[in-house]
């Protein structure tokens, strides 16, 4: 036996332990909870033998607390890089099984130097977060450690992808990578996401709260938007995880990647899926269905602020984000929440070169005390600025209603909408004709013998003077009105003029959006 | 979609009832209470550490009323109002969440 061959079958000794993280009981204890390890996670989101690791070898350099006896292998997160669906990714996962996957300077390390790869390389990059937060032992290394992560992840933004799944605790500063990441994922009964945990409320309000009620995978998804997706299995995330892959590009500066061109596949017949009285609901996401390539839609945010709709689907074969009113919930009117999560959207679209349509059928703002001391000025300014902000191709589709501020903030003409096209049921109005009608013939309604008779002869010549797409056609604020089996022809014919499409703003640091 | 035409709900945007779902947030909204003069609510979660005023007390604006110990400092809460202290809604040790009412005063 040569010496070479002692030294591998050392290096593939060291290895194989190092593999095996906290070791075996460890590792039983994180099935018991029902998640995967780190190491299984990142096999199964990337594609089969792809996966190359790096810093595995990496060491602490803690001495106090008798850190300095521990060994703590890879330093409890696993780094490096892999392909999913053949396209380049970065990636880290943060293993439980190590000190609970507590957080030192070198972990945190090993985590800014594959986000510094993937910012050179040009590739998203996807972070695994499972972690009981900082390692205590290292005091503000940990705290440098985490700040030094933050800081990469605001420069990486705009120019990579960058993803967070959230397969454990994640808690105290540890939540703000992923908040500064462009999509979270959550895992039901796995992911738990808080700032202050349910033991300090506990001490200092004397409330008792579970993790799940306080920060589970629901409350992110449903009540406070933190969380994009949300899936019920690990394997279920991971698929989405690909398919979002699959939809975006690999940075700012590429093109998404571009398949085949496919029909709608919907049994759903276009014209019927919107009621003719405004007043009545309808899912827009049959809108979707009946416009987009294989009638396939990858839905952001799916639970929060529904009455908003989000995501990507493929038009022709390219990839374009979908920003729709929601008349099934809440009527579909803008609130801070719906504001929020529209404009980031938008964003983030501008930001990778994505094309934008959008569906527009809604009566207004929310309205309400609590949404005004929420301040849903400001919230709603948002959209206004997400959208004059955009300059990739922006076309609006008004399917129903879109009265005052509304009609504005949803990618009107006067916000730079390249082209703007209404269907015959469109109503184009300041307001609802019912409000409208009731400033407008005040004095009129008053001084009627029969009130309600003359308030609904008004509301009548309202609606049948305004209460339609012409009055802002005839003023040339939309470019056409069209039959609705004719909007994916349009949208198409649209997106092929606009592919060298481009607009210029005036040199500036960067912008001010109204946070 | 089957059984959604059950839960649509009537709901008012300027003057126009639409059908339509309500969500869990907007259902679980804080009604809005207007601010009611007189009342000196916790600004934040925390204890109780001493009180120095008893009920029937006169103060003066900015008389320090009751310690109020959260997010580790001691906070000096003292009257926004002069007048007489009708009430006082806490005890020493109380654990009390933010805007909880600790003092009433019958504003001069």
């Amino acid at each position: 036996m040569t010496d070479l061959s002692k030294d591998i079958q050392e290096l593939r000794k060291k290895k194989e332990v190092l593999k095996k993280g906290g070791g075996e009981a460890a590792i039983e204890k994180q099935i018991a909870m029902g998640k995967l390890t780190a190491r299984d996670r990142i096999l199964s989101l990337l594609d089969k033998d792809s996966f190359q690791e790096y810093d595995m070898f990496v060491k602490h350099d803690g001495r106090d607390f008798g850190l300095d006896k521990k060994d703590f292998p890879g330093d409890g997160v696993i780094t490096g890089t892999g392909t999913i669906y053949g396209a380049p990714v970065c990636i880290y996962a943060q293993d439980f099984t190590v000190a609970g996957g507590s957080l030192g300077l070198h972990h945190a390390r090993k985590i800014t130097k594959i986000m510094d790869h993937a910012l050179k390389l040009k590739c998203p990059v996807i972070g695994i977060n499972d972690s009981g937060g900082a390692r205590i032992q290292e005091g503000v290394g940990a705290l440098a450690g985490y700040g030094e992560i933050f800081y990469r992840n605001t420069i990486a933004s705009g120019v990579i992808p960058q993803i967070s799944l959230i397969l454990g605790p994640c808690a105290g500063g540890a939540v703000y990578s992923p908040a500064l990441t462009d999509f979270v994922f959550v895992v039901e009964n796995i992911s738990k996401m808080f700032i202050t945990g349910p033991n300090v409320i506990k001490t200092v309000l004397g409330e008792d709260v579970s993790m799940e009620e306080l920060g589970g995978a629901r409350v992110h998804a449903e009540i406070t938007g933190n969380a994009h997706f949300y899936a019920k299995t690990e394997q279920e995330c991971f698929e989405q995880i690909k398919q979002l892959i699959r939809l975006i590009p690999a940075n700012n500066a590429e093109a998404s990647p571009r398949i085949e061109k496919k029909e709608p596949t919907t049994a759903l017949n276009i014209d019927d899926v919107v009621p003719s009285d405004p007043k009545q609901p309808y899912d827009v996401r049959d809108i979707i269905k009946c416009i987009a390539d294989n009638s396939e839609f990858l839905e952001v945010h799916e639970l929060w602020a529904a009455n908003i709709v989000i995501g990507f689907g493929r038009m022709g074969g390219e990839t374009v984000g979908f920003v729709a009113n929601q008349a099934m919930v809440l009527a579909g009117v803008l609130d801070c929440d719906s504001a929020d999560k529209a404009a980031r959207f938008i964003r983030f679209c501008d930001s990778f070169n994505i094309p934008i349509i959008t569906l527009e059928d809604m009566p207004g703002y929310l309205p309400g005390i609590d949404q005004e001391h929420a301040g849903v000025i400001r919230h709603g300014a948002k959209v206004l600025y997400a959208y004059s902000e955009a300059t990739v191709p922006k076309i609006t589709i008004i399917l129903r209603k879109a009265y005052g501020g509304g009609y504005i903030a949803m990618n009107s003409r006067h916000l730079g909408a390249d082209f703007v096209f209404a269907w015959p049921s469109a109503e184009i109005a300041v307001m609802g004709p019912e409000g409208a009608a009731n400033i407008i013939f005040r004095k009129e309604i008053e001084e009627a013998e029969d009130k309600n008779a003359m308030r609904d002869e008004k509301v009548k010549e309202y609606i049948e003077k305004f209460a339609n797409p012409y009055v802002a056609a005839a003023k040339g604020f939309i470019d056409s009105v069209i039959e609705p089996k004719e909007t994916r022809a349009l949208l198409l014919h649209a997106l092929k003029l606009s592919v060298l499409k481009e607009e210029y703003r005036p040199r500036k640091k960067h912008g001010l959006p109204p946070f | 979609m089957e059984n959604k035409n059950t839960e649509y709900k009537d709901f008012v945007v300027t003057a126009r009832k639409y059908k339509t779902l309500l969500t869990k947030k907007y259902l679980d909204r804080k009604p809005w209470k207007p601010l009611q003069s007189g009342e000196v609510l916790s600004h934040l979660p925390g204890t109780v550490m001493e009180i120095l005023v008893k009920e029937g007390d006169s103060v003066e604006k900015g008389q320090l009323l009751c310690i109020h110990e959260a997010m580790k400092m001691l906070n000096r809460i003292v009257s926004p109002y002069t007048g007489v202290v009708s009430k006082i809604n806490v005890k020493v040790g109380d654990r009390i969440a933010k805007d909880h009412l600790m003092v009433k005063i019958e504003v001069e």
